[in-house]
């Protein structure tokens, strides 16, 4: 608890004891003969002392929010129904209301202030400080934001890493969790690029910083999701709008229900009746405080962000949160979402003798000082680094492949056309279904003799078919995949996955135009969340109703265009983020029902005096307490 | 140019008034007030001198929400 906080639970607690002491003397202490001064003068002057110690503050707001001309606002209907029940007699009454009132927004102080700590530590990834090692060999530590580029800092085990860099020195593993909610750690060595926001776990790295502090990805992260409960959604502006309206119009009903049925007695003849007219209006005045929604619903939204952060998904804003809760149709682009972007070795096809592992230990070492891709698909598989000093006479042929001596062997290491250029043999041909459109066949000859080819191409990922059938099960009505590569490998990948609609062979501003197409087809209402890996697929990110970046770890450009961001590069979350998002929103309406629902019948039946001061006490903090415990719902992320 | 900066704000509702009520001020192009972060966001207009516009800014919060604070 705060030091506000606390100075209130001293005055609820002093307030209470004198409101109960005085209500005991008023009630069995005092025999109904006793004096006029003492039977109601003492216990009015004790209740109005306990009604100041608590309320004061509510009075002094509520006389400068007239002041100022903001006269509609809760300090206002709690000032107006407390003062009228003490005008109208009701001393213990009127200190009830206050006291009650006060206890509720103390709790709701207290659990709001709580869970937005909590939620705040689930994104707590900002490191405080760099260690920097000085002149005379001892550690230093210094803001991050001063450390300049290139600067050699240290980190130690359990430490954060607070920027971007590379590693000089040292081995370690990474705890990634902050950034991409994935558990497993991360090993590291010399010459691996670290993210800041990682944890270091076993040993000590000394790292190059290669970014600034505010570039690094810990502050480019921090910077958006704090940014996103500024970015509001509808939930929250119709509340803004709703209570714009409400509080004025409940107050004009409650200065009607208070004149005039007494006024109509008056015409009729009858009694007038001001007291209960009175009373009854100031009860619906307390009932009518719309607090319960302006606090639960944008903490819902917030709780959900903090949930999905937690589990590496940035959300940038409540209202994207809300969309994807509609979602009706999912778009992919295949290569780097739905694949794995990356070409590995998928296969290996030997001739005259050779074992697999030859020929890959051969084109490995051949390819091992090019810069080309194929060249690392190539190490990658062969699963050593290859050792450079038995290779030499490294003849690159541009457009063709690789000529070198590796080992004493005479390597060649290319296409079809290399091979036909040395004469070493005629290429066969394979059939079109071995020959993917996605894929890169590397052929070796060993000197001089055809040894086999070795096949590379992309693969989807693992976990791209179950993240599909997840999305359908989750109410995806339509899956579609958009590709640039033909349409034989584009339907053969659609087929495997489940994916309801293809269209291939499309340049990069025809993927706008699809996204376009499908936004023109859906039904008002859906939306349609388009997933890419971010790298070239900026507009159409930006075009669909929602875009989603993958894998976006250490892209700015993807943070950068996206609504939501995934870090790691998993399509499940893509269905975990829709969860998590349309239990949020599903709260949110409980507590927009249940608010106004309960307020509402409270209202009636406090018009028609059914429903006394200690219902409306209930119909405001305790729908107020019950909408804020149901709203930090939001923060379990729900199971599959 | 946007700034950011840190605000002690007690309820959602104030924080929404406080939003409200910096719009208003003249220099602020766009403002947002975020109740979770406790933070208050000013996008200033071009030219605008930000300490004078920011002292503006408290004290139009301060007319609307007397215990607000902005840390300037």
């Amino acid at each position: 608890m705060t030091k506000k906080q606390k100075k209130i639970l001293m005055r609820i607690i002093i307030a209470a004891v004198l409101w109960l002491a005085v209500n005991l003397l008023a009630e069995t202490l005092l025999p109904e003969e006793a004096p006029l001064a003492m039977g109601i003068w003492l216990p009015a002057v004790l209740f109005l002392i306990s009604y100041f110690v608590i309320g004061y503050d509510i009075l002094r707001k509520a006389v400068l929010g007239i002041l100022h001309g903001e006269v509609f606002d809760e300090n206002f209907l709690m000032a107006v129904a407390t003062v009228g029940a003490i005008a109208l007699g009701d001393f213990s009454e009127g200190v009830a209301v206050m006291l009650f009132y006060q206890i509720g927004e103390l709790f709701q102080a207290v659990a709001v202030g709580k869970s937005r700590r909590n939620i705040a530590a689930l994104m707590d990834i900002r490191p405080d400080y760099a260690n920097i090692e000085g002149e005379d060999g001892q550690l230093e530590q210094v803001d991050p934001d001063d450390v300049e580029i290139g600067t050699l800092i240290l980190v130690r085990p359990g430490e954060k890493v607070p920027i971007d860099g590379q590693v000089e020195e040292g081995t370690s593993t990474l705890n990634t969790s902050a950034l991409t909610g994935e558990s497993a750690p991360r090993e590291i060595g010399p010459g691996g690029t670290v993210l800041s926001g990682c944890i270091n776990m076993s040993g000590l790295l000394k790292i190059r910083t290669t970014k600034e502090f505010g570039e690094s990805t810990v502050s480019k992260i921090l910077e958006l999701v704090e940014n996103s409960s500024m970015k509001k959604s509808k939930c929250e502006n119709f509340i803004t709008k709703f209570a714009r309206y409400y509080t004025p119009i409940v107050c004009y009903s409650a200065l009607a229900l208070a004149v005039l049925p007494p006024l109509l007695n008056l015409l009729l003849h009858n009694p007038a009746d001001w007291g209960t007219w009175i009373t009854r209006a100031l009860t619906f005045l307390v009932i009518s405080c719309p607090c319960a929604l302006v606090i639960s619903i944008p903490l819902s939204f917030f709780a959900g962000i903090g949930a999905a952060s937690a589990n590496g998904i940035l959300v940038k804003g409540s209202n994207y949160l809300e969309a994807l809760a509609k979602t009706g149709y999912v778009v992919f682009d295949k290569t780097g979402t739905l694949t794995e972007g990356v070409f590995r070795v998928t296969q290996i096809e030997t001739m005259s003798g050779y074992e697999p592992e030859q020929v890959l230990e051969y084109a490995a070492h051949a390819e091992s000082f090019s810069s080309h891709p194929i060249s690392k698909s190539l190490t990658e598989s062969y699963g050593k680094m290859p050792e450079r000093g038995r290779v030499s006479d490294v003849e690159e042929v541009s457009g063709h492949g690789v000529l070198a001596m590796v080992g004493g062997v005479q390597v060649a290491a290319g296409n079809a056309r290399l091979m036909q250029r040395l004469g070493i043999w005629q290429a066969p041909d394979l059939n079109p279904a071995e020959n993917p459109a996605d894929g890169t066949i590397v052929y070796v000859a060993l000197d001089g003799v055809y040894a086999g080819y070795i096949l590379i191409s992309d693969v989807e990922k693992a976990t791209a078919a179950e993240a599909i059938r997840a999305l359908k099960a989750s109410g995806v009505k339509k899956t579609v995949m958009l590709t640039g590569d033909s349409r034989a490998v584009a339907e053969q990948v659609a087929a495997r996955l489940d994916i309801d609609e293809v269209y291939s062979e499309l340049l990069p501003g025809d993927k706008v135009e699809k996204v376009e197409e499908l936004l023109a087809l859906k039904r008002p209402g859906e939306r349609l969340a388009f997933v890419g890996d971010g790298i070239n697929d900026a507009p159409v990110l930006s075009r669909a109703d929602i875009g989603i970046a993958m894998g976006a770890l250490g892209s700015d450009a993807a943070i950068e265009a996206a609504d939501i961001v995934l870090m790691d590069d998993n399509p499940e979350r893509i269905a975990l983020a829709m969860a998590i998002a349309r239990k949020t929103l599903g709260i949110v309406y409980q507590n927009i029902v249940f608010a106004l629902g309960v307020k509402g019948i409270c209202l009636i039946l406090g018009a028609w005096g059914v429903a006394g001061m200690w219902i409306a006490i209930f119909a405001d903090v305790g729908v107020m307490v019950i909408a804020v415990l149901n709203a930090i719902r939001c923060l379990r992320v729900p199971k599959k | 140019m946007k700034k950011t900066y840190k605000i002690e704000v007690d309820c959602a509702n104030c924080a929404l008034k406080m939003e409200t009520a910096a719009k208003k001020v003249e220099g602020v192009a766009d403002a947002a007030v975020s109740f979770m972060t406790q933070k208050m966001k000013v996008e200033f207009e071009e030219g605008a001198e930000e300490a004078a516009v920011m002292q503006a800014v408290l004290k139009a919060c301060k007319k609307v929400e007397s215990d607000c604070e902005i840390f300037l």
